[in-house]
């Protein structure tokens, strides 16, 4: 890890980390017990890596997801993103961070079931405050990305498990997210699909997209170009693999 | 995210959900719907009492010396025996109050009850039948459509002669000309010599429905006991000019009848406020009761649709955690929410509008209410349908602006 920075606090990181986490940590107060799920993670991310995320059930990798996308705050450490501190960030400013920087992509997909897919991938430009018409042609153009072009005016029950996951994937990047985060993407897919939808994330990291992706199968982290191993709230095992 | 945005939104969740939005805004419905209804009634009636109820039964700065007053809400059986033993009106007493009042004023007499008209072998059954004098026509202003009024000599000597209703008019003669034909009014002949011009409907009760003729003529044994009259009649030219001959007719009344300073009056002076103030009673008791009525309507309403809301809430926790998750923040949730129940409530509110519109036409073609839409009306009712939408939005609202994403996402 020669190329990491030696951050300490009240540092600011170089600009071509696009992730860092200076000893992060999350405890829960479970009635009265304090669970420590994370115990002080670093980690640093560089633009346009790709990045799976391992370790077993309880290894603190839902949680360190969770940090990463910004739907959590640490209990302690620092967590920068793209050059911002969001580590101490309050509710609004978090949900801007989220519309902004982030591309989530849920194992469930969690399309709106009574909207279009071009409706479901214009989602994040309504609460990026964008007009009815640039929301349509930015949601248009994400979904010919991910080879939906032709299927815009349909309703997630009439498309296939593969179909629903690239429009999730195109609703992640339609704000053109400084990360895209993705939490068991293959989850719910079959062995072909899980292949397609790995295709997609190589070529939108050769695009030059930082993928960051929660796993626990060890042919889709294979995908990835480096792999991070939580084991009980801190980093196991940290490694560059070819990709 | 625009509040348009939040009420497309909303209208799209409703369309998908018909039947439930449906049962959600019946409440809300029924209230916007029974206040436009409500506040037409009383504005209808409220404008006919001051136009036409009271210039037409009392008139326009016009008193009326009576016995007792003519319209009363709840009076006592003891008040009404006191009444009772009170001495009438006179023609002696009509007679000289008329000519003792210094202000310009006119006068006339007046005395009705319903009595039979016949002619023709038709008849106009209980018909109001009043024996008064000249200038009674222009007192209760009643145009003479066709002939004319009877004199004041005639009215003096007691010809038998009488002025009748167009609708009287129309029953007995039915289109024929009816100047100078006979009529029979208690059994005894009148000449027909005027008809006055149609005056329309009272609470569904015809105004054209009478005949009047001279005083002194054979109808007043119909109407009265000998040498009694219901009512002088004094119209005055302003407010001022009546207050100062209602003074002046006390003062004469009082002498007549030697009261004492300490002594009530034993006779009414009755003007058209009398009348109002009896409307005004009954408007006070509308007033109290009607918002009633349309408050628990619109709180059972508001209830039902914040039941609606936090059941949407509980079904759509995972979209709310994926619309976080995408960058809503808690206002935008809040807003959506509210915008979904505030667009619930107000379509309740904009059918019952469209409901009571339709009940006020409704009503005031098949009843004899006097029922007047307003503008007004529907803007407030529009307002309180919202009104209670944001009300009832405001609880399930924050409390889906307020879940935790990552407990909202991982919801089944």
């Amino acid at each position: 890890m020669s190329l990491a920075q030696q951050f300490r606090t009240g540092d600011t990181p170089l600009p071509d980390i696009i992730i860092l986490t200076h000893k992060l940590a999350r405890a829960y107060d479970m009635g009265g017990e304090v669970v420590r799920a994370l115990r002080g993670v670093s980690l640093q991310i560089r633009r346009n890596e790709y990045v799976a995320i391992m370790g077993p059930s309880g290894s603190g990798k839902s949680t360190l997801m969770n940090l990463i996308g910004c739907l959590d705050t640490p209990t302690g450490g620092e967590y920068w993103l793209n050059g911002q501190k969001v580590s101490d960030l309050g509710d609004d400013a978090l949900a801007r961070i989220r519309n902004k920087e982030i591309g989530f992509v849920f194992q469930t997909f969690n399309l709106l079931p009574r909207a279009t897919a071009l409706h479901n991938v214009e989602l994040p430009l309504i609460y990026a405050g964008l007009g009815a018409k640039e929301r349509r042609a930015q949601a248009a153009q994400a979904l010919e990305r991910v080879g939906l072009g032709d299927r815009m005016e349909h309703r997630p029950n009439e498309l296939s498990g593969g179909q629903r996951q690239r429009v999730a994937i195109a609703r992640a990047l339609v704000n053109d997210p400084s990360i895209l985060l993705a939490d068991e993407p293959t989850g719910n897919l079959d062995s072909a699909t899980s292949g397609e939808i790995m295709e997609v994330f190589g070529a939108l990291h050769r695009q030059g997209q930082t993928v960051v992706m929660v796993t626990h199968e060890h042919d889709i982290a294979a995908h990835a170009a480096r792999v991070v191993t939580l084991r009980d709230g801190l980093v196991a095992t940290d490694q560059r693999q070819a990709a | 995210m625009a509040f348009l945005e939040a009420v497309r939104l909303a209208l799209q969740t409703l369309r998908a959900q018909k039947l439930k939005s449906g049962f959600s805004l019946i409440g809300v419905f029924i209230g916007v719907a029974f206040f436009i209804g409500a506040w037409s009634i009383t504005n209808g009636i409220n404008v006919y009492m001051t136009e036409k109820f009271a210039g037409t039964i009392i008139g326009v700065n016009t008193f009326h010396l009576r016995r007792r007053p003519n319209f009363t809400p709840n009076v006592s059986d003891s008040m009404w025996r006191a009444w009772a033993r009170r001495p009438r009106i006179t023609f002696g007493d009509a007679e000289a109050v008329a000519a003792g009042l210094t202000v310009p004023v006119l006068s006339a007499w007046q005395s009705s009850d319903n009595v039979t008209i016949e002619a023709n072998g038709k008849q106009v059954r209980d018909a109001d039948v009043t024996g008064a004098t000249e200038r009674y026509f222009e007192i209760k202003n009643l145009p003479i459509a066709q002939g004319r009024a009877f004199s004041a000599q005639e009215a003096r000597s007691g010809v038998p002669v009488v002025v009748i209703g167009s609708e009287v008019a129309d029953k007995l003669f039915a289109g024929r000309d009816p100047i100078g034909k006979s009529v029979r009014i208690g059994g005894k002949p009148y000449r027909v010599i005027g008809v006055v011009e149609p005056q329309g409907k009272l609470f569904g009760f015809s105004l054209d429905r009478f005949a009047v003729a001279p005083a002194l003529s054979p109808v007043q044994d119909l109407v009265n006991p000998p040498g009694v009259v219901d009512a002088l009649i004094v119209k005055a030219g302003s407010v001022a000019q009546m207050r100062d001959a209602m003074a002046e007719a006390e003062g004469i009344m009082r002498s007549r009848r030697h009261l004492r300073p300490r002594q009530d009056n034993n006779f009414v002076l009755e003007t058209s406020e009398g009348v109002l103030e009896f409307w005004g009673g009954i408007q006070r008791i509308l007033f109290v009761f009607g918002p009633a009525l349309v408050s628990i309507s619109l709180v059972v309403g508001g209830i039902v649709i914040m039941n609606i809301m936090l059941m949407a809430v509980a079904e759509r926790t995972r979209e709310i955690g994926l619309r976080k998750s995408l960058g809503a923040r808690r206002r935008d949730i809040m807003r959506q929410f509210l915008a979904e129940s505030v667009t619930l409530a107000g379509l309740g509110g904009a059918l019952g509008v469209v409901t009571g519109v339709l009940l006020t036409f409704a009503l005031k073609a098949v009843s004899p209410l006097p029922t007047t839409l307003s503008g007004v009306s529907i803007v407030l009712g529009l307002m309180l349908g919202g009104l209670t939408g944001i009300v009832a939005g405001v609880y399930p609202a924050s409390r889906a602006a307020r879940l935790d994403p990552i407990v909202a996402l991982r919801q089944e």
